[in-house]
């Protein structure tokens, strides 16, 4: 099967401080993936580097069929290529309904200019409901998503991202904060993403990686300490010393 | 959501009424229409006003709604004043220069001609050339023409470098103040070329106008700025009702995250900075026909300050706030500083406003920024009852979070 994401030797450090040290990591193209790691191991830091926000040192970061370097692309264009991302805290815009978050995340025309004379068609409101009810907000569509609930917001976000029909989405803690009902809705939410594109998705809780039930990577000062099933990973006497036996 | 324009923004039907109102109130008060109840020089206070109102228009397209904080807007705007000038400064000398010439006995050469005009512009810096930024300056229509282009150039090249580089909050503020200061220093040089400190004068005599009385002029000048105004507030009500509206307003209150949405951030700030320069220079060259002069003084980095306040005072983030911020606080300072306002005498001490205005000023300033953030306009939420959130951010938890904060009191 062909890698939609491979990045290779990826090294950045800050302040002499080497958050990433030699990762290596690939992903296929409709894969659920889970990555796990003590705090510091360098999880976050691998999604900014994927999504332009921060600059390796050195190393590949290469993308889809065409093997393009997203080394020397904005975030903005890689977004566009096809990367999506959910960040740790639920972001979404406060001051502005579910409908019009929705609609800025459709995948449209991204120009200034284009979006200046875009105006929704039948279809859009249509596309927007169907992702409403998927994320359980059809009701909340007028509202302002600065008055949803912690758990609404995450599932907003998670609509977003879907609305932009990414290739790759990037969760970030999905399950932070959440209620056990809504970790399983959320859960659903993901598999449910994975069949079609690929989905990473950083969390602490165990609970919750076993329920997504898929390919788990361990990170530890910034490389890959092991890869492979939940059971298989949690077995592995490095993962014990560094991050379970704690 | 398919309804039309209009039906989404009432308030936009209200705003053109209202203006619409005044205007013909103004037109049957003035001297023009015969009544005299209005003076011709508060007929051009108040269509200078107007032109202010424009401006703050763009201000709070640029900062309210994108959350670019730009103390830099009034120096488009004194571009757009001084583009408009140098038409109004050349035609005016040319006929008067002509109308004497004639009488001579060999008719003047055209070289002749524009020699005289120059040592008549030029003469009080001491220097009779034209320097080449004068170059249109016979051609209404380039000079129009350069009211947009100027501002709108400048807008591009300092937002191109500015956000291409992510300069954002407090620094693009100083950035912006440092390029309307340095544009104010570079005016004031004689060899500037747009008569130093002098500037450019008599801009209220309009060319080919000279025998109709300025009480007609001025009444003219208040129409266009008028409609001027209501074709910006459109215009603007347009470009924010829309996704563009969304996206901009994403921008200003989380940027990377629209960034990571696949917008190219710094080409809707670049879009954003050059469109309201534009609108910036078209209010200048409707003002200062009506002001009569421009000097450097007027690009200073206190005007954009100050336009930051009457935005700040009147509402952010709310175009008839922004109009009613510039109308209001602008007309009173013409009030105060202008001695229409009695001193108020506290016995041991007189209070005189013509000093005390810009601390009144500053003083409401602070109290708005504290005590109402979201200026006069958000009086009118008191009336339709536009809430918002306040919840700073913090969820009411998981479990309870669904509730709106007012359920969840009862």
């Amino acid at each position: 099967m062909s890698q939609l994401l491979e990045v290779s030797g990826v090294s950045v450090s800050f302040d002499g401080f080497k958050a990433i040290n030699n990762l290596s990591f690939s992903i296929g193209e409709a894969e659920l993936r889970a990555i796990i790691g003590p705090n510091g191991a360098g999880k976050t830091t691998f999604m900014d580097i994927v999504t332009g926000k921060t600059r390796p040192d050195e190393g590949r970061v290469v993308w889809g069929a065409l093997s393009q370097s997203l080394l020397r692309m904005s975030e903005s264009q890689i977004a566009q290529a096809g990367i999506g991302r959910k960040f740790q805290r639920p972001t979404v815009f406060e001051d502005q309904s579910v409908y019009d978050n929705l609609m800025m995340a459709l995948k449209k025309d991204r120009s200034p200019w284009r979006v200046l004379s875009f105006r929704p068609q039948a279809e859009d409101r249509g596309r927007i409901e169907e992702l409403a009810a998927e994320i359980g907000l059809s009701d909340a569509l007028d509202r302002k998503s600065g008055e949803l609930s912690h758990g609404q917001k995450q599932w907003l976000e998670i609509g977003m991202l879907l609305a932009q029909e990414p290739k790759l989405l990037l969760v970030d803690e999905p399950a932070a904060g959440m209620t056990l009902a809504e970790r399983e809705h959320t859960t659903d939410l993901l598999k449910q993403a994975a069949k079609t594109r690929a989905v990473v998705v950083v969390e602490h809780d165990m609970e919750f990686v076993r329920r997504l039930d898929c390919k788990v990577t361990v990170l530890h000062e910034g490389s890959v300490l092991a890869e492979g099933s939940l059971d298989h990973v949690t077995k592995n006497q490095d993962v014990i010393d560094v991050y379970l036996g704690r | 959501m398919s309804r039309s324009f209009f039906a989404r923004n009432p308030s936009v039907l209200i705003f053109i009424a209202v203006l619409a109102l005044f205007t013909l109130a103004v037109t049957m008060a003035s001297e023009a229409a015969g009544s005299g109840a209005l003076s011709t020089s508060f007929v051009k206070t108040l269509g200078k006003t107007l032109c202010l109102c424009l401006v703050a228009l763009a201000m709070d397209l640029v900062w309210g709604y994108t959350g670019i904080l730009s103390l830099g807007h009034m120096a488009f705007f004194g571009l757009g004043g001084y583009m408009i000038g140098m038409w109004l400064m050349y035609a005016r000398t040319e006929s008067i220069v002509a109308a004497s010439m004639s009488n001579a006995a060999i008719p003047p050469t055209d070289q002749e001609i524009v020699d005289a005009i120059g040592t008549q512009i030029f003469g009080v810096v001491g220097s009779s050339e034209f320097p080449p930024v004068w170059a249109f300056a016979d051609s209404l229509w380039m000079q129009l023409a350069l009211v947009v282009l100027v501002p709108g150039a400048l807008a591009l090249a300092f937002g191109w470098l500015a956000f291409r580089s992510r300069v954002t909050g407090v620094y693009l503020s100083i950035l912006t103040q440092a390029m309307t200061l340095a544009l104010a220093l570079y005016l004031f040089q004689n060899d500037s070329g747009l008569r130093g400190n002098n500037g450019l004068s008599g801009l209220q005599n309009i060319p080919g106008l000279t025998g109709v009385p300025q009480a007609d002029v001025s009444l003219w000048f208040f129409w266009a700025s008028a409609f001027a105004l209501g074709a910006g507030y459109l215009l603007c009500a347009w470009v924010v009702s829309g996704k563009f509206g969304s996206v901009i307003r994403g921008i200003r209150d989380d940027e990377a995250r629209v960034r990571f949405l696949g917008y190219s951030v710094e080409g809707y700030k670049l879009f954003v900075f050059t469109f309201t320069a534009v609108i910036a220079g078209i209010a200048g060259a409707l003002y200062y026909p009506q002001a009569g002069i421009i000097n450097p003084a007027e690009i200073a980095p206190i005007a954009s300050i100050y336009l930051a306040v009457w935005v700040a005072i009147g509402g952010r983030g709310r175009l008839y706030g922004a109009v009613i911020g510039a109308a209001i606080v602008s007309l009173l300072s013409t009030m105060f500083t202008g001695g229409q306002v009695p001193n108020l005498p506290l016995g041991f001490y007189t209070i005189h406003w013509v000093d005390w205005w810009q601390v009144l000023l500053g003083l409401s300033f602070v109290l708005v920024t504290l005590f109402a953030p979201k200026g006069i306009g958000g009086l009118f939420d008191l009336v339709t009852g536009r809430r918002s959130p306040e919840r700073h951010g913090a969820d009411l938890g998981p479990d309870s979070g669904s509730f709106q904060e007012k359920e969840a009191e009862e």
